[in-house]
C-alpha cells in the first residue's frame, strides 16, 4: 500500500491560507488503512481546523467527505456538486489523489494534507516500513524476495557494504540491513550460490530516472479503432 | 594501446607488489578547504615512507578537497597517489569523465569504494547517487582500461585510462561468512589489489585470511591489510563500539589504558596542561608500538602483500611506524619504461 503521514495542523493552516470555505476530502483506500487520510481522519482534521480557526478569531467553514478512491477520476465525480460552495479542497489522499483532484477539477484549488512516504506494509500495529521503490524492473527473483533497491540505504546490487553490523544498516540501528536479510534468506533456502554472481549495473531508465512513466495497454483501451 | 610492459598501469605501487616486496601505502586526508599547501606538507611527511598515498574521497561524507585535485598535487610533489572514488557522489558518467581527467593528470592508481552514507556527513540533506556499486565500478574501470569501452559498451579511440585498480573489504563486517566471498567477487570483477578496513584483532584476521587462501583468492590479488595507530583508550573504545567491522581486543585497550596510568589517579581539574601533553605522548607511543607489532605480525600472514596505514589526521605517525617495522627505506623498482619490453 501507499503509506502517508499527516502534515502538522500549522502547515495545513498555512496551506489553506485565507480561503474561507474548506472541503476536506479523505480517501477510502491506502491512506485509510494506514490511518492517515480515511473518513475518520478527514472528520478529525475538519474539526481541528474549525476549532483552531475559531480560536484564532477567524472561523472557517470546514466540511468533509471521503471518496472510495481519490486516485481514480470516476470516484471524484461525487464531490463535483459540492465544489460550487467551497474555496479550497484539502486533500487527505496520497500525492496521486491530490493530483487526480487537480486534474479533474481544473477550476478548483487543492492542497495536500498528507506527506506521501512510501510503498510498504505494516510490520506491527502502528509501524509501517518501506518495501518497494517502483524501479520498474523487479529483481526480487535474484534476492530471495527482499528488495535491495528500496531497502538497502545505498540500493546496492552487490551488497552488503562494509557498514552492515548485527543485522542493521550503518545509517541507523532501527533499520535492518537489507543485504543481511537477503544473505540469511538465501542461506536458509540453500541458495547462497546466487550471491556469487556479480550483478551488472542496473538500467535506471525503467525507474524515475528515465523520466515520468506511463503504461499503455492497447488491449484494454476503449477508444481503439474498430476494424 | 600504450606499451605497459605487461603492467596494468606501471605505477610504483604495482611495480613494488609485482616485484614481490611487502608494500606500504598510507592514507592522506585532504583538507576541508582549498589550500594546496596542506597537501604539500602532508606529502612531505609521507614521501619516502610509503609506496603510494591514498587520497580519500569526501571521507565520512564530509566535503573536502577532491581526491583527484589533491592527487594531482601529489604527482607534482613526487609522491605517488592512489585516488579513492566512492559511489555516493557520482553517477557512471561523472565517474568515467573524472577518471579520464585523472589519468591525463598523471594519476595511475584507483581505489573503488561504496562510500559512507551521506547521513554521517555535513550534508545529510543531500541526494545520493549510488548509480553503480563498487563492484560494478571495478568492472567499468577495468573495461575502460583493458577493452577501451565505456560502461555503455561503446568503444573509444585514443589513450585509455590505465589504472592499477583496487577495492576494499571489511573482514569483520557482517555477515562475516560472506566477506571472503565478497572479496573474491571484487577480484573477479577485476580488482588487482585490496585494502582492508582497520585490523587490530590478528587472530580473527588470520581466520579471515585462511579462508581467503583456501579459496585461492590470494593468488589473484595483492592484499594490503589496513592498520593504524591508536591515539588514546577513548578513541580505541569509540572505534570498537561505533565503527562497523572494527574489532579491538581487550588486551590492546588495556595496554593503552596502562600507558596513561601515571595520570590515572588525577581528576580532570588536577591535570595540568603539561600532564595532559605527557599523557597524550605516552598514549601515542604505546599506539605506535602496538601498531608496529601488528605490522610485524602481518608480514608473517600468508596472502598479505603489504599494509595500508590509516593514521587519520596523524600523518606524522607513518615515519616511526615504517621505520620501527623495518620497512624503511622503501625499495625502488625501476620504472616500466626503463625495463626492456617483455615478449607479448
Ligand atoms: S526490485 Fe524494483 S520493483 Fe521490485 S520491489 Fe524493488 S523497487 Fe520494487
Ligand atoms: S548496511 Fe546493509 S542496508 Fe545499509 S547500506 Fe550497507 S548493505 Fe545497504
Amino acid at each position: 500500500m501507499i503509506v502517508a503521514e499527516q502534515k502538522s495542523l500549522d502547515e495545513i493552516k498555512k496551506l489553506v491560507g485565507s480561503a474561507q470555505k474548506v472541503l476536506v476530502v479523505g480517501c477510502g483506500t491506502c491512506v485509510t488503512v494506514c490511518f492517515a487520510g480515511g473518513a475518520r481522519e478527514a472528520a478529525i482534521v475538519a474539526a481541528e481546523l474549525r476549532m483552531s480557526t475559531k480560536l484564532d478569531g477567524s472561523p472557517k467553514e470546514v466540511t468533509d467527505v471521503t471518496v472510495q478512491r481519490q486516485c481514480e477520476w470516476e470516484y471524484l465525480d461525487e464531490i463535483a456538486p459540492k465544489l460550487g460552495q467551497v474555496d479550497i479542497i484539502l486533500s487527505l489522499g496520497c500525492g496521486v489523489g491530490v493530483q487526480a483532484i487537480a486534474e479533474h477539477f481544473p477550476g478548483t484549488w487543492v492542497v495536500p494534507g498528507l506527506n506521501t512516504k512510501f510503498m510498504g506494509l505494516p510490520t506491527e500495529q502502528g509501524v509501517w516500513a518501506e518495501r518497494c521503490a517502483a524501479c520498474g524492473d523487479c529483481i526480487l527473483g535474484l534476492t530471495g524476495g527482499i528488495c535491495p533497491i528500496a531497502r538497502c540505504s545505498k540500493s546496492l546490487l552487490n551488497g552488503p557494504c562494509g557498514g552492515s553490523l548485527d543485522g542493521h544498516c550503518e545509517i541507523n540501528a532501527d533499520i535492518s540491513c537489507a543485504w543481511q536479510l537477503i544473505y540469511d534468506r538465501l542461506n536458509s533456502m540453500g541458495k547462497l550460490e546466487v550471491l556469487m554472481d556479480i550483478q551488472p549495473p542496473k538500467n535506471w531508465q525503467t525507474s524515475r530516472d528515465g523520466g515520468p512513466r506511463k503504461i499503455v495497454r492497447e488491449d484494454l483501451r476503449l477508444d481503439k479503432k474498430e476494424e | 594501446m600504450s606499451d605497459t610492459n605487461g603492467y596494468h598501469s606501471g605505477s610504483n605501487l604495482e611495480r613494488i607488489l609485482r616485484a614481490g616486496h611487502f608494500a606500504v601505502t598510507a592514507e592522506l586526508g585532504p583538507p576541508q578547504n582549498a589550500d594546496g599547501e596542506v597537501i604539500r606538507k602532508k606529502a612531505q611527511l609521507l614521501k619516502g615512507y610509503c609506496d603510494a598515498a591514498n587520497l580519500t574521497d569526501n571521507q565520512t561524507a564530509i566535503v573536502r578537497m577532491s581526491s583527484i585535485g589533491a592527487g594531482t598535487i601529489l604527482v607534482q610533489e613526487g609522491l605517488e597517489p592512489v585516488i579513492q572514488m566512492v559511489c555516493r557522489d557520482r553517477n557512471r558518467l561523472a565517474m568515467q569523465s573524472d577518471l579520464l581527467g585523472a589519468y591525463a593528470l598523471g594519476i595511475r592508481n584507483l581505489l573503488c569504494l561504496t562510500g559512507d552514507h551521506q547521513t554521517f556527513g555535513n550534508h545529510p540533506t543531500a541526494k545520493n547517487v549510488f548509480d553503480i556499486d563498487s563492484m560494478q565500478m571495478v568492472q567499468m574501470v577495468t573495461g575502460m582500461r583493458d577493452k577501451r569501452v565505456f560502461q555503455c559498451g561503446e568503444e573509444f579511440k585514443g589513450q585509455e585510462p590505465r589504472f592499477f585498480v583496487g577495492a576494499v573489504e571489511s573482514p569483520f563486517a557482517h555477515p562475516i561468512d560472506f566477506r571472503p566471498h565478497r572479496l573474491g567477487k571484487k577480484v573477479k570483477a577485476g580488482a588487482s589489489f585490496i585494502q582492508t578496513q582497520l585490523v587490530f584483532d590478528i587472530e580473527a584476521f588470520k581466520k579471515f585470511m585462511d579462508k581467503v587462501c583456501s579459496l585461492g583468492i590470494h593468488e589473484q590479488v595483492y592484499l594490503l591489510a589496513g592498520i593504524g595507530p591508536l591515539k588514546s583508550p577513548t578513541m580505541a573504545k569509540y572505534m570498537r563500539d561505533n565503527v562497523p567491522g572494527i574489532l579491538i581486543p581487550n588486551e590492546m585497550i588495556k595496554r593503552m589504558e596502562k600507558a596513561g596510568e601515571p595520570w590515572a589517579g588525577k581528576s580532570k581539574d588536577e591535570l595540568t596542561a603539561e600532564d595532559k601533553k605527557a599523557r597524550t605522548a605516552a598514549w601515542q607511543d604505546e599506539g605506535i608500538k602496538i601498531c608496529i607489532e601488528l605490522i610485524q605480525q602481518m608480514r608473517k600472514i600468508k596472502g598479505v602483500s603489504g599494509v595500508h596505514i590509516m593514521a587519520i589526521e596523524w600523518e606524522k605517525a607513518v615515519k616511526p611506524l615504517v621505520e620501527g617495522a623495518g620497512l624503511y627505506p622503501r625499495p625502488v623498482v625501476p620504472d616500466a619504461s626503463t625495463v626492456s619490453a617483455q615478449p607479448a
